[in-house]
């Protein structure tokens, strides 16, 4: 008997040695198959793109194509994309990238299916040329097709302009603001009459960011070298910023954060500066202000803060069909879908005199003509290159403010601990 | 018919098999352990000795110990980092290990409803990490969040939770501590029911009243349990990351706060890795956190050792 129990206990043990293995080895390989031949494509997103419908569209039209999105937070999902590129699997079909990463992006280019090769040297002309300029790696490669532009306005509370005796219609509020030493005048106005706990902006470095985007040049020099502690025009935003939190125009909320969303339900701020990507977020946000809000012209004149990219990485399965839908998302017939219906600025000229998007008007801020405020302000909108970590030199902007607004330090002493924090990006 | 002193063929397989098979189970553990385990420590340890871009592995080059030195020379970030997480090592092991010594205490006595409150301990712990930090970060919200709303009824309001170092940790700390106490009270509650009657009768006809009883009954039997209990208290908090990413969303939430008040060690390396793609500096604050941890572990050890057994 002894014989037999022994070759059954040496299977046993060769069999737990394969469960462990197999274990292993399932684990390692996480290989999914298309099911049904149907080509299964996703889309890496953050925020609001206005996707789904133009989605079912597509999947009609192709019907072998089935398309999934998946949406992260802003900061999430270009940390995950990185790491994803990192580790050389996990990364959607098609990943966007927003206008402060996309440099850090294109520095490895090999990372990306070249655009330029999948038919994209076709396509250029569609887009404002910077924009189609802001993918394209040094060595020509282009990583992304453009799909907003942020343009820049001033979004307020008509209410509350009322309450504190300010003129509510929006030219005339646009006329308080030529400049943005104007605007915090206003700010001041606003302050001395304002409702009980109501501030009249939202936060410094939502400001603070409208104004880098008007300056010529930004962080960065065209050669990539960080300028942010020789550049005067973001000094100079900076101390009129610092003034304003100083006499208490500001609520003190850091943007994107949940206090700040809570911020557009409580009604705790009358103005926040808009890029066009705004108004889908603050009509998602607190729905219930709907009229309440209406647009005016940015102090200053043009500017640009965000817009984004769609790009698809090497690591894909079906990269020549990723390559095909995103250039069809962003084509200009759906870049005017999705103006029309999010109200986010098509980053392709050939639209900007279709009465259809410059007559257009948004009912959720009080039928203001944005189409026509927003085309505008493309037009008139100079460029300004982004350097390599342009994003994360914003984010520590945000913290600086941060770090006044709460108290911790005045403008002096936060700014010089920027630029510390800043120089060691470089390294 | 085999001579006697001489093992047969199948006896001798037979001991083999008994002496092999031992090793043959532990296998997959050991098989596991090699590829999850020691394989990327070691990789980390070799990509610590580089400077190398997270996405661009192949321009990385080999510089020695210059992570180390950097790291441990000449960067306050990195110690303002270990300063607030030995600090919420402080604030949330020490009222762990007390909080669940008095739970488990009351749950050792008999209660209504003993089984509901027991199996109600473990519930914070098997809650999403993720969705307690965002509800925990919504109460201690600076306008209008339930903690604040509570101390003003004490004219104590306004705190705004996530700017201030002390009061970043006090709100962190509470929602580690909310997560773990339940867990280690399951623990002790078990090993107290092991604790025979007897003694506390012994006790109680020598005059003993129920605190003293406590002390220098329960606690000192229980001291392998709140060594084992400190010890994964402290080593969990070696890792702590998501409490202090997520009660600091937006934009900046590495930076664990504007003046970095809040960012522990692990979020540092966080930071470092997937914000500045800084790979081989990250993976050398891996390792010293690596070190840190089984030091303070040894440490915390050492200390708990310390309970009187009389």
């Amino acid at each position: 008997m002894r014989p037999k129990t022994t070759s059954r206990r040496i299977r046993l043990v060769a069999g737990a040695v394969c469960a462990g293995l197999a274990a292993v080895a399932a684990l390692s390989g996480c290989g999914s198959g298309d099911s049904g031949g149907k080509v299964k494509l996703s889309l890496g997103l953050f925020g609001n793109f206005g996707y789904p419908a133009l989605i079912k569209e597509y999947q009609a039209a192709h019907p072998n194509i089935e398309i999934t999105e998946r949406t992260a937070a802003y900061s999430d999902h270009h940390k995950n994309l990185a790491a994803h590129l990192a580790t050389g699997g996990g990364a959607a079909d098609i990943e966007a990238i927003d206008t402060g990463y996309v440099a850090q992006f294109k520095a490895t280019p090999d990372k990306f299916v070249d655009l330029n090769t999948v038919g994209g040297d076709k396509l250029k002309d569609r887009w404002l040329s910077w924009k189609w300029a802001a993918s394209q790696a040094k060595g020509g490669q282009q990583i992304g097709y453009g799909t907003d532009v942020g343009g820049l306005a001033i979004c307020y509370r008509r209410d509350l302009f009322e309450k504190a005796g300010l003129p509510v219609d929006r030219d005339e509020v646009a006329a308080l603001w030529p400049t943005w030493q104007a605007f915090f005048a206003t700010g001041k106005r606003f302050q001395a009459h304002a409702p009980n706990g109501v501030k009249f902006m939202d936060g410094g470095p939502t400001v603070l960011n409208a104004i880098f985007g008007q300056a010529p040049v930004g962080y960065y020099d065209r050669s990539d070298k960080l300028v942010v502690d020789s550049n005067a025009a973001l000094r100079q935003g900076w101390n009129q910023v610092v003034d304003a939190v100083k006499s208490n125009l500001s609520a003190g909320l850091l943007y994107s954060t949940p206090t700040w969303n809570t911020g557009f339900t409580q009604s705790q701020f009358a103005t926040v500066t808009c890029p066009a990507w705004m108004m889908p977020k603050i009509k998602d946000q607190a729905p219930d202000t709907a009229g309440k809000w209406d647009v005016a012209t940015v102090p200053g004149g043009g500017g640009n803060w965000g817009g984004s990219y769609l790009t698809v990485p090497k690591q894909g399965k079906h990269t020549k069909e990723a390559a095909d839908l995103a250039a069809w998302l962003t084509a200009p017939e759906q870049q005017a879908k999705v103006f029309t219906s999010e109200g986010l600025l098509p980053s392709t000229p050939s639209l900007y005199d279709d009465p259809k998007i410059s007559g257009y008007t948004n009912p959720f801020f009080n039928d203001a003509p944005v189409g026509k405020l927003f085309t505008d302000a493309a037009k008139n909108l100079n460029p300004q290159y982004q350097g390599p970590k342009a994003g994360d030199v914003q984010t520590e902007f945000g913290n600086a403010m941060q770090r006044v607004e709460q108290g911790k330090q005045d403008g002096a002493a936060a700014w010089q601990q920027l630029v510390g924090d800043v120089a060691k990006l470089q390294s | 018919m085999a001579s006697p002193g001489t093992l047969s063929r199948a006896d001798r397989r037979h001991k083999w098999s008994v002496k092999l098979s031992p090793f043959g189970f532990i296998s997959p553990y050991f098989l596991i352990f090699g590829i999850f385990g020691l394989f990327p420590l070691l990789y980390t340890a070799f990509v610590s000795l580089q400077k190398r871009n997270l996405l661009d592995a192949d321009a990385a080059t080999f510089i020695g110990f210059g992570n180390y030195e950097r790291l441990l020379l000449h960067d306050p970030y990195f110690w303002n980092a270990m300063g607030n997480t030995v600090s919420l090592w402080l604030m949330t092991t020490i009222p762990q290990i007390l909080f669940a010594l008095g739970i488990a205490h009351l749950l050792n006595r008999r209660l209504r409803g003993r089984t509901l409150f027991r199996m109600g301990m473990i519930l914070p712990n098997i809650t999403s990490v993720a969705a307690v930090t965002i509800i925990f970060a919504q109460l201690f919200g600076r306008d209008f969040g339930l903690v604040n709303w509570v101390l003003s009824w004490f004219g104590a309001g306004e705190v705004d939770w996530q700017a201030g170092t002390a009061s970043s940790h006090t709100a962190i700390a509470a929602m580690v501590v909310w997560r773990w106490t339940g867990y280690h009270a399951l623990i002790f509650l078990a090993s107290m029911q092991a604790i025979p009657s007897t003694m506390y009768e012994a006790a109680t006809l020598d005059g003993a009243n129920g605190w003293q009883q406590f002390w220098r009954i329960t606690v000192p039997l229980l001291r392998p349990q709140i060594i084992f209990s400190t010890v994964i208290a402290t080593t969990g908090n070696m890792r702590l990351l998501a409490e202090p990413l997520l009660f600091n969303p937006g934009t900046a939430a590495a930076t664990g706060g504007s003046d970095r008040q809040f960012q522990t060690a692990a979020l540092y390396l966080y930071e470092q890795g997937f914000t500045k793609y800084d790979f081989g500096y990250s993976s050398a604050i891996a390792l010293v956190l690596a070190v840190v941890t089984m030091l303070v572990a040894g440490l915390s050890y050492l200390v708990t050792r310390r309970i009187q057994t009389d």
